[in-house]
C-alpha cells in the first residue's frame, strides 16, 4: 500500500533530487541508478527483500542508507510516545474510574465533558495554546523539544513534557472514556451484585471485583492509540522540532525520498501490529476466559 | 453458630416483615409505582413462594429487601423489617453488616453472578474472610461448604474459574456462597430458570435438602408455578405491584380464590393434556404497565367477573381464615369463564399419507481443537403431514444441531439423506430451490433478536410475503392481511416496530413471517421459553389452529415436557447425538421408556403433587468428542445391567408400532421396572 502510493504520486525522483534545471539525460541516468525506471513489481519484490534483511535501502537525498536515520528517529519517538503514555495511561483510566463512581454528578459531569473536549480538539490548536502559555507566557517549559547534546535523562525528559502534553490531551478522553463505560457496566454486573451482597466493604468491591473486570477493555484501546501515538506524531514533531520518525516521514515525503518515506511508515506499521500483539497477549493474561479456553 | 441462631429465634417472630411498602420506578421524569402498599410475611424458618408473571414486581421485592434497587428506584412508603431490624433504617456500615450475616441472594444465571476473573475458591474464602477466618481455616471452611452443596472434589473446582464449570455447578457455587455465612434469610429468585430439566431437579433437590439442615427463612420468587409448589410452604400471588392472593401452597394450586391465579393455572398444560383435547385457556390483555393508575382491581381489565365495582374501587384483602385474597367475588373466582374456548376442533393426523420429510443416516461431526464432535449420530426419522414432532433432551444432546442440519443452515456429514416431499434436499441451503426453502421455516426463542428493529411490522411480514409467496400489490396487500389475522394481530400493530411490542406479540409477529410462504414444515426452537405462561397458552394454541387449518407439520423443540407433550404427536428423545427413544407422544410419556426419558420425566416439577419415587441423573452430560463406549447412556444410567451396557451399543429397535428404543434392556421387562417404580407410594 505504502509501496504504491508512492509510487503512483506525480513527480519524478530524479528530477526533484536534481531540480528543474538539470539536464534531462543526467536525470535519466539517476533514476536509473536508482532503479525507479525498473517495473513496479520488481521493485516492489527488492524493497520488501531488502527490508526484512534489514536494508532498508538508500536514501535519495541523504545518498546514505536510510537505515540508521528511521532507528534513530524511532528511538527519539519512542521516547516522547512512552513520556505521554506514562502520563496519559494512569491519568486517564482514573478519571474514567472517579467519572463512573460518581455517575452522573457533577465530577462525572465535569471529567466526561472536559475530557470530550480536549480530544476533539486537534493537537496543534492545543500544541500551540500550551507553547503559548507553558512556554511564552509562563516561560516554566522550553518550547522546543530539541534538548542539548549530551543531555542525561532528566534534562531529555523535562525537554519532552511540553510536547507531550497535546498527545496527552488527546488521548486522555478516549481512554478516560473506555475506562468508565467499562466500570459502569462492571458495576451494573450480576457479579457486583453478588459481591456487594456477601456484605464486601464498597473498597474490597471495587479493587477485588470490579477494576479487572472494567479495564480489560480499556486495554485493547490503549493499545490502538499507542499505534496513533507512534505514528500519529507528525504534527507535534513539526511544532516542536523534534527528529522524530514522524517528521521524518514529513521531510521525506516533501523531498519524495521515497525509500525513507517507505521504511518510516512501514516501521510505523510494524510497531502499530506489535503494540496491539502485545495488548493482545496482556488481554488474555488478564482474562481467564481466553487464557484456559472452555472446558465444554 | 448456635448461639446466634437462638438470638435471632428469641428476637423475631418473622423471618422477614414487609409492611405497606411501596417501590417506585423513576421514567422519563416521573416516578412510576411497581410496588403497591405490600404486606407480608415469612415467619422463621418458613418458606414462602412469591409467584407471578414476568413485570408484577417479584425481582423488585427481592432488590429492595436487600436495598439494592437499580439507580433509578426508590422506596416510597412502608418497612421492611429483617429478622426485627428496620432495613430501611439502616446505615452504610450496617446494612454493609447485614447483608454479610444475615441475609442471601442467589438469582438467575448463574453464569453471570460469579466473577468471571476470580477463581471459585477465592470468592468463597472472601465471605469467611469477612467474618475474620483466614487463610487455611478459610479454605477447609469453603471445601466443607462446597461438600455440602453437593460438588465432588471441592479442591479442584476451587481452582477453577467459573466459566469452566458447569451451570448447575455455578448454581452450586453460588448457594454455597450464599450459605456461607449461614442467613437467617435466603432470597432465591428464580434460581432454577434457564437450566436444564435434568439440572434443576438436582439444583431444587439440594435447596429442599439443604432447607432441613438449615434454618434459614425462604423467599422463594419464581414464575414457575410447579417449582414453588413443590418448595415452598405458603405462597403469595403478586399482580402489578400487589399481593392478591396469598395461602398455604396446597390450598391455594388446588382451590384459587382470585381469578388471576385461577386463570394463572388454566394456562399450563396439565395432566398431560393435549391439542386435540381441546385448547389451553388464556389471559386476555395485558398486564398493567409499571405506575400505571389503577382505580380498582389491577386485574379487573383482564378479568370476566369484573364489574363495575371491581372497576371503581380497589378490594380489601379478604381474610378467608387462614389465607388472603384481593377480590369482591373471592367465593366464585372458580367460577370465571374461560378467555378461550376448549372445544376447537383439531383433526387428527392421516396416518395413511406419505411423510412430507424423511430423515435417513443423518450425521453431523464437527471438529474441535482436533478431535471429531459428533453433535448428531445417524438420525432417521420420518414426519407426516399435519404431525408434530417433539424433540427433547438436555442441551448439548444436538437438539439445535439437527434442526440447523435440516433447515441447511450446517450441511450433514456425507452419506445422509434428507427428502422433503419424496425429493432429496441438497445439503446447504443456497443449492436448495426456492419452494424447498420455503417450504420449511424457523421460529425462534427469541423474537427480538429475530426481527429486524428498524421495520415496521408491516414491512416485516410484507417483505416475507414478496420473497416467499412472490406476491406484489393487491395481492400481497390481501395475503398480509389474511396472516395477520390467522395469527391474532390486529391492523393497529402493522405500524409500529418491534420494540413496541410485547413478547408475545412479537412471538406472533416471526410465527406470521414462517407461515408467509405457505410452509409444509416450521421448526419452533423453543418458541415458548422466554414467556410468561398465559403468553405461552397462547401461542400453543395459536400454533395447534395454525396447523389444524394449514395441515403444517411442526419440528417442536423445548425443554418444557408439558408443553412438548401438549403439541406433539411423536417424541424423539435425543441424547448425545443419538435418540434413544422415538415414538408417539403418548406411548413415551406413559411408558415403558427408555431409561433416559424417565429420568427427565421424572425430573419435571409437578403441579399436582402426586409425586412418584424421582430418578435423579449424576453428574454432567459427557462431552460429545469423547462419548462413553458401548450405550452412550451408561455412565448416568439408573438402571444399567451390566457390561454390556459398556461394551455394545444397542441399536434402535422397534418395541411396538412405531415405537422405538436404544436400550439393552428388554421392553418386557422395561415394563416391569417401571410399573413397579410407578406403584411405589411417595
Amino acid at each position: 500500500m505504502v509501496f504504491l502510493g508512492g509510487q503512483v504520486l506525480p513527480g519524478n525522483v530524479g528530477r526533484a533530487i536534481l531540480g528543474p534545471f538539470a539536464d534531462q539525460r543526467a536525470v535519466d541516468a539517476l533514476n536509473h541508478t536508482l532503479g525507479v525506471d525498473r517495473p513496479l513489481l520488481t521493485q516492489y519484490a527488492t524493497w520488501i527483500w531488502n527490508f526484512v534483511r534489514g536494508d532498508m535501502g538508500t536514501s535519495y537525498i541523504f545518498r546514505s542508507p536510510v537505515a540508521p536515520f528511521v532507528i534513530d528517529a524511532l528511538g527519539n519517538s519512542m521516547k516522547l510516545a512512552a513520556v505521554a503514555f506514562v502520563l496519559v495511561v494512569p491519568i486517564g483510566i482514573l478519571g474514567g474510574v472517579i467519572a463512573a463512581l460518581n455517575l452522573n454528578r457533577p465530577l462525572d459531569r465535569i471529567i466526561s465533558l472536559g475530557g470530550l473536549s480536549v480530544t476533539v480538539l486537534p493537537e496543534f490548536v492545543t500544541g500551540i495554546i500550551l507553547i503559548l502559555i507553558f512556554g511564552v507566557w509562563l516561560r516554566w517549559l522550553p518550547i522546543s523539544a530539541a534538548w542539548p547534546k549530551n543531555a542525561g535523562f532528566f534534562t531529555q525528559l523535562y525537554y519532552l513534557i511540553l510536547p507531550s502534553l497535546p498527545l496527552f490531551l488527546v488521548l486522555f478522553g478516549y481512554i478516560a472514556r473506555m475506562a468508565r463505560s467499562g466500570m459502569i457496566e462492571a458495576l451494573d454486573s450480576d457479579y457486583t451484585r453478588t459481591a456487594v451482597l456477601k456484605g464486601l466493604p464498597w473498597r474490597t468491591v471495587i479493587w477485588r471485583h470490579v477494576l479487572r473486570n472494567a479495564l480489560l477493555p480499556t486495554i485493547t484501546v490503549i493499545a490502538t492509540q499507542t499505534g496513533y501515538l507512534i505514528g500519529g506524531l507528525v504534527v507535534i514533531e513539526t511544532l516542536f522540532r523534534y527528529q522524530g520518525i514522524g517528521s521524518l516521514i514529513f521531510t521525506a515525503a516533501r523531498g519524495k525520498d521515497f525509500p525513507m518515506l517507505e521504511s518510516g511508515i512501514l516501521t510505523i506499521g510494524i510497531v502499530y501490529a506489535v503494540a496491539t500483539l502485545i495488548a493482545d497477549f496482556l488481554y488474555s493474561v488478564l482474562n481467564p476466559r481466553i487464557r484456559l479456553g472452555s472446558d465444554q | 453458630m448456635t448461639n446466634s441462631a437462638q438470638a435471632r429465634n428469641t428476637k423475631a417472630e418473622n423471618a422477614l416483615e414487609l409492611s405497606d411498602l411501596s417501590v417506585a420506578y423513576r421514567v422519563a421524569g416521573r416516578n412510576r409505582a411497581v410496588l403497591r402498599n405490600l404486606s407480608l410475611n415469612i415467619k422463621q424458618g418458613e418458606a414462602y413462594g412469591l409467584v407471578g408473571e414476568s413485570g408484577c414486581g417479584k425481582s423488585t421485592v427481592a432488590l429492595t429487601v436487600v436495598r439494592y434497587l437499580p439507580r433509578n428506584g426508590s422506596i416510597s412508603g412502608g418497612a421492611i423489617s429483617l429478622d426485627g431490624q428496620n432495613v430501611m433504617k439502616l446505615d452504610g456500615e450496617a446494612l454493609r453488616r447485614a447483608r454479610a450475616e444475615s441475609v442471601s441472594m442467589v438469582y438467575q444465571d448463574p453464569g453471570k453472578a460469579l466473577n468471571p476473573s476470580i477463581r471459585v475458591g477465592r470468592q468463597l474464602t472472601e465471605i469467611f474472610e469477612l467474618g475474620g477466618i483466614t487463610g487455611q481455616a478459610a479454605t477447609e471452611r469453603a471445601i466443607a461448604m462446597l461438600n455440602r452443596v453437593r460438588i465432588s472434589d471441592p479442591p479442584s473446582v476451587m481452582q477453577r474459574y467459573p466459566h469452566q464449570l458447569s451451570g448447575g455447578m455455578q448454581q452450586r457455587v453460588a448457594i454455597a456462597m450464599a450459605l456461607a455465612n449461614d442467613p437467617s434469610m435466603l432470597i432465591l429468585d428464580e434460581p432454577t430458570t434457564g437450566l436444564d430439566a435434568t439440572v434443576e431437579a438436582e439444583v431444587l433437590d439440594l435447596i429442599a435438602q439443604l432447607r432441613q439442615e438449615l434454618s434459614a427463612s425462604i423467599l422463594f420468587i419464581s414464575h414457575n408455578l410447579a417449582v414453588v409448589s413443590n418448595m415452598c410452604d405458603r405462597v403469595g400471588v403478586l399482580y402489578a405491584g400487589m399481593l392478591v392472593e396469598e395461602g398455604p401452597t396446597e390450598i391455594v394450586f388446588n382451590d384459587p380464590r382470585h381469578p388471576y391465579t385461577v386463570a394463572l393455572l388454566r394456562c399450563l398444560p396439565r395432566g398431560g393434556q393435549r391439542k386435540d383435547q381441546g385448547r389451553l385457556d388464556t389471559i386476555p390483555g395485558f398486564l398493567p404497565g409499571i405506575g400505571a393508575d389503577i382505580k380498582g382491581c389491577a386485574f379487573a381489565d383482564r378479568c370476566a367477573l369484573a364489574d363495575d365495582r371491581c372497576r371503581t374501587e380497589l378490594p380489601p384483602l379478604y381474610d378467608l381464615g387462614g389465607r388472603l385474597s384481593r377480590c369482591f367475588y373471592h367465593d366464585k373466582a372458580q367460577s370465571l369463564p374461560r378467555a378461550t374456548p376448549s372445544n376447537v376442533p383439531a383433526p387428527a393426523p392421516k396416518p395413511a399419507a406419505a411423510p412430507v420429510l424423511r430423515v435417513a443416516g443423518l450425521n453431523k461431526t464437527y471438529a474441535s481443537h482436533g478431535h471429531a464432535l459428533r453433535a448428531v449420530k445417524d438420525v432417521s426419522l420420518d414426519l407426516r403431514p399435519g404431525e408434530t414432532l417433539g424433540l427433547v433432551g438436555e442441551s448439548g444432546s444436538g437438539k439445535t444441531t439437527f434442526a440447523r442440519l435440516l433447515l441447511g443452515l450446517v450441511p450433514p456429514d456425507d452419506g445422509g439423506t434428507i427428502e422433503l416431499e419424496g425429493k432429496a434436499l441438497a445439503p446447504k441451503l443456497e443449492n436448495r430451490g426456492d419452494d424447498q426453502v420455503k417450504a420449511m421455516q424457523i421460529v425462534f426463542q427469541n423474537p427480538d433478536s429475530a426481527l429486524n428493529r428498524s421495520h415496521s411490522i408491516r414491512h416485516l411480514i410484507g417483505r416475507a410475503l414478496k420473497r416467499l409467496a412472490g406476491l406484489r400489490g393487491k395481492a400481497l396487500e390481501a395475503r398480509l392481511n389474511d396472516l395477520v389475522r390467522s395469527v391474532r394481530l390486529t391492523d393497529r400493530h402493522l405500524a409500529v416496530k418491534p420494540r413496541q411490542l410485547s413478547g408475545g406479540l412479537k412471538q406472533r409477529v416471526a410465527i406470521a413471517r414462517a407461515f408467509a410462504g405457505d410452509p409444509r414444515i416450521v421448526v419452533c426452537d423453543e418458541p415458548t421459553s422466554a414467556l410468561d405462561v398465559s403468553v405461552q397458552a397462547a401461542i400453543l394454541n395459536l400454533l395447534a389452529d395454525l396447523q389444524a387449518k394449514e395441515d403444517v407439520s411442526y419440528i417442536f423443540i423445548s425443554h418444557d415436557l408439558g408443553v412438548v407433550r401438549y403439541l406433539s404427536d411423536k417424541i424423539a428423545v435425543l441424547y448425545l447425538g443419538r435418540i434413544m427413544e422415538i415414538g408417539p407422544s403418548e406411548q413415551v410419556f406413559s411408558g415403558p421408556h427408555h431409561p433416559y426419558t424417565e429420568a427427565l420425566l421424572s425430573a419435571v416439577p409437578k403441579l399436582d403433587q402426586t409425586e412418584t419415587a424421582r430418578i435423579r441423573l449424576d453428574g454432567e452430560i459427557p462431552s460429545a468428542t469423547n462419548p462413553p463406549s458401548g450405550c452412550v447412556f451408561h455412565t448416568r444410567c439408573p438402571r444399567k445391567i451390566g457390561p454390556i451396557c459398556e461394551q455394545q451399543e444397542p441399536p434402535l429397535s422397534e418395541a411396538q408400532p412405531g415405537h422405538s428404543i436404544r436400550c439393552h434392556i428388554p421392553y418386557a421387562e422395561l415394563a416391569r421396572l417401571q410399573k413397579t417404580v410407578v406403584a411405589e407410594p411417595a
